[in-house]
């Protein structure tokens, strides 16, 4: 079960990142498999430790997942933390990503949700023969 | 599950502590944070309970240096041990490409360590994996208290319980001291690392690669 991203694949991936980044003026986009595996970020992430940030990420949604089932749902499929200059906004991708975007005053989540969707159809068509082909 | 991203040439690997309940994951996972240097290792993250309990994960990442031109990078993550966490055990088990099993030397968690290698074994086989082809390795820990008095298992007795059938490479270990703690390290990414290699060769895509520098 390996996943095996070529040097197209990732430029792909960051072309869409980098998309969302320039619509919605976020700060930065990740894409992280549920496993907790960073897969690609864009933006500036200043300071912030990529790898225990991506396993976190899973971990949170695994946890809400849980949550989820209890209340008879089969998951939550966007998640929103509101921090008091940052925020972050989880949405899952297909069956095996998901993607964070952080963002500040400078937009909005509404436009940041946008700047996914518009994106979605197209990410989910490069990801979609990676997981496909895991061997 | 590894990633091999060809556009970075880097490899993450994700290796599971695994164990009963207080029987030293996270403290492995503590001491290979405290004697790595900042430049190969990640924020060490812990999910835990105010009685030192893991609730969730504990996490560190390593750089592990370069192997044939590839980056690699392990992910570090402990389980809570105790029973009525497994929902959060499979959780944490999810994309694995190795796992230590830390067994707890006193003769009181005899059973304890049997059960929890038997849940091990149970949620690998819900992922579709098996505990005898999955990178594996034994780590028999708390050697040291034998010489504070309590009553230890002997290692044989240790082999036969839990790795009679596995024969997985083992070692006693003292966590809280460091011994034994970067010899398991050693050998599972060595084992690991061999794994993906032969995986990648065997789809016959990118290079071929063996050993393990950097720890």
């Amino acid at each position: 079960m390996d996943i095996i991203l070529s040097a197209e694949d990732v430029k792909r991936i960051d072309a869409c990142l980098n998309k969302v980044l320039n619509k919605s003026a976020a700060v930065s986009a990740f894409l992280i498999d549920r496993s907790g595996q960073l897969v690609a970020n864009c933006g500036s992430p200043s300071t912030l430790d990529v790898s225990a940030f991506s396993a976190l990420t899973a971990a949170n949604f695994g946890a809400t997942s849980e949550i989820a089932k209890l209340l008879g749902e089969q998951e939550f499929n966007l998640l929103f933390h509101k921090g008091q200059n940052e925020n972050v906004y989880f949405s899952v991708v297909g069956e095996n990503m998901i993607m964070v975007i952080v963002f500040d005053d400078r937009t909005t989540l509404g436009l940041v949700r946008l700047s996914i969707n518009m994106i979605m159809d197209e990410l989910l068509q490069i990801l979609s023969p990676i997981y496909q082909n895991k061997g | 599950m590894p990633f091999i991203n060809f556009s970075k040439d880097e490899i993450q690997c994700k290796i599971v502590y695994y164990g009963c309940g207080f029987c030293g994951k996270t403290t492995n996972l503590l001491y290979i944070y405290k004697k790595t240097q900042e430049d190969v290792r990640g924020r060490m993250v812990s999910i835990d309970t105010d009685g030192d309990r893991t609730i969730f994960f504990d996490f560190l990442s390593l750089n592990l240096g370069k192997i044939r031109g590839f980056d690699i990078r392990v992910q570090l993550y402990t389980v809570p041990g105790q029973v009525h966490y497994d929902a959060t055990r499979k959780l944490v088990l999810k994309g694995v490409d190795g796992v230590v099993f830390v067994a707890d030397s006193l003769k009181t968690q005899r059973e304890k360590n049997i059960e929890s290698l038997i849940n091990l074994a149970k949620n690998l086989a819900e992922k579709r994996l098996s505990i005898r082809t999955i990178p594996l390795v034994m780590q028999y820990n708390k050697r040291d208290l034998e010489a504070e008095g309590a009553e230890i298992l002997p290692v044989d007795v240790l082999q036969k319980d839990l790795n009679s059938m596995l024969k997985a490479p083992s070692f006693t270990a003292s966590a809280i001291k460091g011994e034994g703690v970067f010899e398991t390290l050693r050998e599972i990414s060595k084992l690991v690392v061999k794994d993906v290699s032969k995986k990648i060769l065997l789809q016959g895509k990118g290079r071929s690669f063996s050993g393990v520098g950097g720890i």
